[in-house]
């Protein structure tokens, strides 16, 4: 009992909460400016996402990818890294899913092509963000930029292996994909909303993520190096194979996310015309999840609440669902400046207990 | 060469708003805070831009109708920015994540109010931008009267400040000042400067460059603001700020670089050989010569030393 007080009584957990509140305050009256009434938006928007069956099977669907992104850019940032490239990655993982599942459709049995596709998205996506770290190590070229280029890049490089192999006639899009991550056993349950493998998979992820790094040697050389490069060397550590080996591990994660849209989600893939902003989610959920893997998977789960709920808010409430941004920046931003967020809470804990304040 | 003209001018077109970007960037970093928060900088000043181009425009201001719009823009970026310094200077946050928020905000706020404006339409009407401004002259000289010298005035702007900026940032004590604090801030603070003071002027001017880039682009190209008007220029920006290793000229060049490619790419289409060719790897030419390019030349890139740390005066 006094463990679970003690959790409570701790910053790590009281300041994103008390930013969470905020964040919706900081909505609310940007609601109230532009005249709309924010408690009618709100619960439009929790009704939304937990009003039917159907409604929060499509959530959970949303909230997938940003686990898997939310991790991969959280991973690179534990090992000193901004992966900007994690949309990037997700389409190579996509169409490496895409690639396997169409060619090898009629080839494979289904126990051995769907795992083989799953395992080609990551391992691609993977190799991607791998060119990024790469060149970091070996070339010393700024991470951020090179996977700003590799997020284009592999928009049209996608783009042209769909439109040449896996083109449906007539169509913008590949043809369908054989190989599927489905839980079609759940689909009467929750009125065919479109949930799969590839949730339970972001969350063996999670586990992955916090043991590698917590738990074992190698992890805990990649935090070393994140948190000081030099200190890292002096120790006798490989600097550059641990950027390299981080990145890869963080392409992994964002593959993956690929994999679970093109196989759980809508079974083929399409031309896009923009990049489809998978990875920059996942920036914000990484931040949101101060780059835990505990705390990346419950801020995508609180993202993809707000982001489909949104949706709800505007037919509810005739709010903008462009609302929501303003409330995650928010909620990121007093995060961020827990400065602000202590002051706030200042006075509570002076009442509370003298010693702890700041 | 009259298509070499043309080339050089939609090059200038392209670039310019990149240019004021890092630029901004270059404030920003220089003074030792990271700005990732340049795409949603450049979004409020294309918001602002549409807006009070807008209003300028219904109120007969005609001609200067785009001037009010880059006001605006510088304003709006301003003030978008300030959330940026509060957070990352006052308090301490980190950079990187303060710089998200902009991106978020910027995106979020933008649609909604223009939703809120033009009665829930998630586009701006379309106004009349700026008109190319012949120099009188110097536009008759055969391929460079083409390509620079009938250009958009907001054009000129960019490359005077280019001039303008590194003077300031190299020849000036205020330029000496600011680099001092994005390098080594407690011997700054020792020599007097305010740490805390420059890096606001640092970040405050990078929100008012990147706002007049996003102004640039609805002032010149597109007329309107919309969800995709700015759609990763901020991030490019930030590119052509690192690739140009954090001076002014060498940024100006990389944004000439991106812009020229984007030229390209829209020329290339024109001619009846590139149909062989399959458009995808005509759109990736400008984002694979980066990385050749980085790799074979530039190398390591040489960020301010104290880039991304806040400054704590207790732990000089």
């Amino acid at each position: 009992m006094s463990r679970i007080k003690k959790i409570f009584a701790t910053d790590t957990y009281i300041i994103p909460l008390i930013a969470i509140l905020l964040g919706f305050l900081v909505g609310a009256i940007v609601m109230l400016i532009g005249g709309y009434d924010p408690i009618a938006a709100y619960s439009a928007l929790f009704k939304r996402v937990f009003g039917s069956p159907y409604d929060f099977g499509e959530a959970v669907r949303e909230m997938t990818p940003l686990m898997f992104t939310g991790l991969a850019v959280a991973f690179a940032f534990r090992s000193g890294m901004f992966n900007i490239g994690a949309d990037g990655q997700v389409m190579i993982g996509m169409t490496a899913a895409s690639v396997i599942g169409i060619k090898l459709g009629g080839v494979l049995p289904s126990f051995v092509l769907v795992p083989l596709a799953v395992i080609a998205a990551g391992v691609c996506g993977g190799l991607w963000a791998g060119i990024a770290g790469y060149l970091k190590a070996k070339r010393g070229i700024n991470e951020v930029i090179t996977t700003i280029m590799l997020n284009w890049i592999a928009l049209f490089l996608s783009n042209y292996i769909v439109r040449t192999f896996l083109l449906l006639q007539g169509q913008n899009r590949s043809e369908d994909n054989p190989a599927s991550l489905s839980m079609t056993f759940l689909f009467s349950t929750f009125d065919n909303a479109r949930l799969h493998w590839g949730t339970v998979l972001a969350l063996a992820a999670a586990t992955f993520f916090y043991i590698y790094l917590w738990k074992t040697k190698q992890g805990y050389e990649m935090r070393a190096v994140g948190l000081n490069p030099h200190a890292a060397e002096y120790a006798g550590m490989n600097v550059g194979r641990n950027v390299i080996k981080a990145m890869f591990i963080s392409g992994v994660f964002a593959g993956l996310a690929g994999a679970g849209e093109v196989l759980g989600v809508f079974h083929y893939q399409s031309v896009f015309a923009a990049s489809p902003g998978y990875g920059f989610d996942g920036i914000a959920v990484a931040l949101l999840g101060l780059t835990h893997p505990l705390g990346v998977i419950l801020a995508a789960i609180l993202y993809g609440t707000l982001t489909y709920g949104s949706a709800g808010m505007s037919f509810g409430a005739d709010v903008p669902p462009e609302l929501i941004r303003i409330v995650i920046g928010s909620i990121i931003f007093f995060i961020a400046a827990q400065g602000i967020v202590r002051w706030v809470l200042k006075p509570f804990y002076f009442k509370r207990k003298k010693e702890k304040v700041l | 060469m009259e298509v070499l003209g043309q080339l050089l001018n939609t090059t200038l077109v392209f670039s310019t708003a990149l240019i004021f970007a890092a630029l901004g960037g270059i404030f920003s970093e220089r003074s030792g805070v990271v700005n990732i928060g340049l795409e949603g900088l450049m979004m409020f000043g294309a918001f602002a831009a549409a807006v009070g181009g807008y209003y300028a425009q219904e109120a007969g201001m005609g001609e200067w109708a785009p001037w009010v719009g880059v006001l605006s823009a510088m304003a709006v970026g301003v003030i978008g920015s300030l959330i940026h310094a509060v957070a990352s200077i006052t308090f301490k946050a980190d950079q990187t994540i303060s710089g998200t928020v902009i991106n978020f905000l910027a995106a979020g706020s933008t649609l909604y109010m223009v939703k809120l404006i033009f009665d829930g339409s998630g586009e701006t009407p379309l106004i009349d931008g700026f008109s190319k401004v012949a120099i009188p002259g110097l536009s008759k000289i055969p391929v460079i009267g083409e390509g620079i010298f009938n250009s958009y005035p907001t054009t000129y702007l960019a490359i005077i400040l280019v001039i303008v900026i590194y003077f300031v940032l190299f020849k000036t004590p205020f330029g000496l000042r600011l680099r001092a604090v994005g390098e080594h801030p407690s011997a700054a603070d020792t020599l007097g400067v305010n740490v805390n003071k420059m890096r606001y002027i640092g970040v405050m001017l990078s929100g008012l460059l990147a706002g007049i880039g996003g102004a640039t682009i609805t002032l010149t190209t597109t007329g309107t603001f919309a969800h995709n008007t700015i759609s990763g220029q901020g991030f490019i920006a930030i590119a052509a700020m690192i690739f140009g290793k954090w001076n002014p000229l060498g940024a100006f060049g990389a944004a000439v670089f991106f812009g020229l490619s984007q030229a390209i790419r829209n020329y290339v289409q024109l001619f009846e050989w590139s149909k062989s060719i399959p458009q995808e790897f005509i759109f990736m030419i400008p984002y694979v010569l980066t990385i050749i390019v980085l790799v074979s030349a530039v190398g390591r890139s040489s960020a301010p030393k104290a880039l991304g740390e806040p400054y704590d005066p207790s732990k000089r």
